[in-house]
């Protein structure tokens, strides 16, 4: 099994904040002064009611699995997942340092950053509590 | 029935070839421009419309007309991957109608085999442009974890099971034991299917289309031309169209754009899913076929699975035949997009020119759907209701 390259992020002015976050363990979410909700991924207009007004929050870093699927055939295999955050929006992400065998959709989760080649922290998920092995 | 057409679809072709080694694209791209003029009864000369996507190589449309030596008063090169075809068709029945062009080409070609994309991961060429880019590529999205994630879900949800799934392969592979061009004719079981290797949890290789070269083409017109033509009419009643993806982080991936579309077309018709004999899914994958029965309204959200058990989608034994070519799952998939052949079996349904084995009698009404993109992230549904006349 080889060790897993990642695809760069590449960030924009749009989104250097996010990423600037990660690399200090934060995980930064847009969310809305106008109507006061967060979205994923992140831009500077609003995608659910078109402000500007938008401000970097730090989110809990919890949330639970929406759904899921590991990459088999992948070497080394991963898990794909949507993770919904306690914050409301559901983004894209993998499940780490899990037992692939034993993830639920509805599993509680918390995030953490894994490096990539370049120095990039992607935020990804773990199993909080008891299917940590 | 007098229901009003949009337009009529006249010509309809589907290359014989699955593996296009010795062909060019611009090749395969005349090879089914002309077989689907000829089977209307018409000439290069006679097209003014033409509608096609990105897998025509060149600027949109240009070097493919170049090529063609077509002379065009109109073009459309609207993409939304696999189902740009039910799109091209819906649009141009509208450009017909306002007066745009009179005879319409719709093409689709593709060659992964040949040019040796046939295995792998079918990784998309996406660009760091796209805003989506660095929230997705870094974690590994490909088209299979997209719909892997869709039927996880959907199994959650609802208790859709593995061997339901399997059931859509089943069918599909009943069809396509009867033609002769199928990719692959071989008729699954259920057991096949589920104890086929999994890929990307819970699909399984036999959940998966296959890969092949070719592709197809229609041509559209305007009834008093339909009407001076030896062919059968097939006449496009409904058309609808609906891009889904994200809204923002608040989604359900277990509902497809089909929800849409197919409100759209079959208000457009006034037709019921009831009423329809025969339909075209769109199968990438089986997951797929079992959102658009669903979201369709073929049968209520959640209840694909039992749909879709003992044969109810095999032609002759089931309530509602699909895909009786054999689909993606088993037929043909040309340039990994389907669409093109999901328009192409349903006319030849609608003309009582399927296979006899697997037509349905009386097929005065017919629906082709088709899904581009990934279900799970961002996908467009096509929808379109043909009718007999
Ligand atoms: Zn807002």
């Amino acid at each position: 099994m080889s060790e897993r390259k990642y695809i760069e992020p590449q960030p924009s002015a749009e989104t250097q904040a996010f990423w600037d976050g990660a690399k200090h363990g934060k995980l930064l979410v847009r969310s809305c002064r106008a109507c006061g909700k967060a979205h994923w991924y992140p831009r500077n207009h609003c995608p659910l009611c078109s402000s500007r007004d938008l401000q970097w929050i730090e989110a809990s870093g919890d949330g639970e699995v929406y759904s899921y699927s590991v990459m088999r055939r992948a070497d080394p295999p991963y898990v794909m997942a949507y993770v919904t955050l306690a914050e409301g929006p559901t983004m894209m992400t993998n499940l780490v340092d899990c037992n692939a065998d034993h993830i639920r959709i509805g599993d509680k989760v918390h995030v953490r950053f894994i490096e990539t080649a370049d120095g990039a922290h992607l935020p990804m998920f773990s199993p909080k509590g008891k299917h940590n092995d | 029935m007098a229901r009003p057409a949009l337009a009529y679809i006249v010509g309809a072709y589907e290359h014989p070839t699955r593996d296009a080694g010795d062909k060019t694209m611009a090749e395969l791209q005349a090879d089914v421009a002309l077989g689907a003029l000829e089977d209307a009864g018409l000439n290069r000369e006679d097209v003014d419309g033409f509608f096609c996507g990105p897998d025509a190589p060149g600027t949109g449309p240009l070097s493919i007309a170049d090529y063609l030596n077509l002379n065009l008063r109109h073009v459309d090169t609207t993409n939304t991957s696999g189902s740009s075809y039910l799109l091209h068709v819906s649009h141009a029945a509208q450009a017909i109608q306002a007066g745009k062009c009179d005879i319409a080409l719709v093409t689709l070609t593709g060659r992964p085999r040949a040019e040796g994309r046939g295995k792998g991961g079918l990784v998309r060429a996406d660009n760091p442009q796209q805003p989506d880019y660095q929230w997705e590529q870094p974690f590994g999205m490909q088209i299979l974890n997209m719909y892997g994630m869709t039927a996880m879900r959907h199994m959650h949800l609802y208790g859709t099971t593995s061997e339901q799934l399997a059931w859509i392969k089943v069918a599909a592979s009943h069809h396509a034991q009867h033609n002769e061009r199928a990719f692959t004719r071989k008729v699954h079981t259920v057991e096949e299917v589920v104890n086929s290797p999994i890929v990307c949890d819970p699909l399984h290789r036999l959940d998966c289309c296959v890969v092949t070269d070719g592709g197809g083409a229609v041509i559209v017109t305007r009834p008093e031309i339909a009407k001076s033509l030896k062919r059968p009419l097939v006449k496009v009643i409904g058309s609808g169209e609906r891009p889904q993806h994200q809204q923002g982080g608040y989604f359900e991936i277990t509902t497809s754009g089909a929800a849409w579309s197919g409100k759209i077309a079959f208000e457009h018709a006034g037709v019921t899913p009831a009423d329809i004999k025969y339909a075209s899914l769109y199968d990438s994958f089986t997951i797929t076929v079992l959102l658009q029965l669903e979201d369709l309204g073929f049968c209520k959200k959640g209840e694909g699975g039992r749909f879709v058990m003992d044969g109810n989608l095999i032609s002759g034994i089931g309530k509602l035949p699909f895909n009786t070519d054999g689909g993606g799952l088993c037929n043909n998939h040309p340039g990994n997009r389907g669409g093109m052949t999901k328009i192409i079996e349903a006319v030849r349904q609608i003309r009582g020119e399927a296979h006899p084995a697997v037509q349905v009698k009386n097929c005065d009404l017919a629906l082709a759907n088709g899904i581009g993109g990934q279900l799970g992230v961002r996908h467009a549904s096509g929808t379109l209701i043909l009718e007999r006349e």
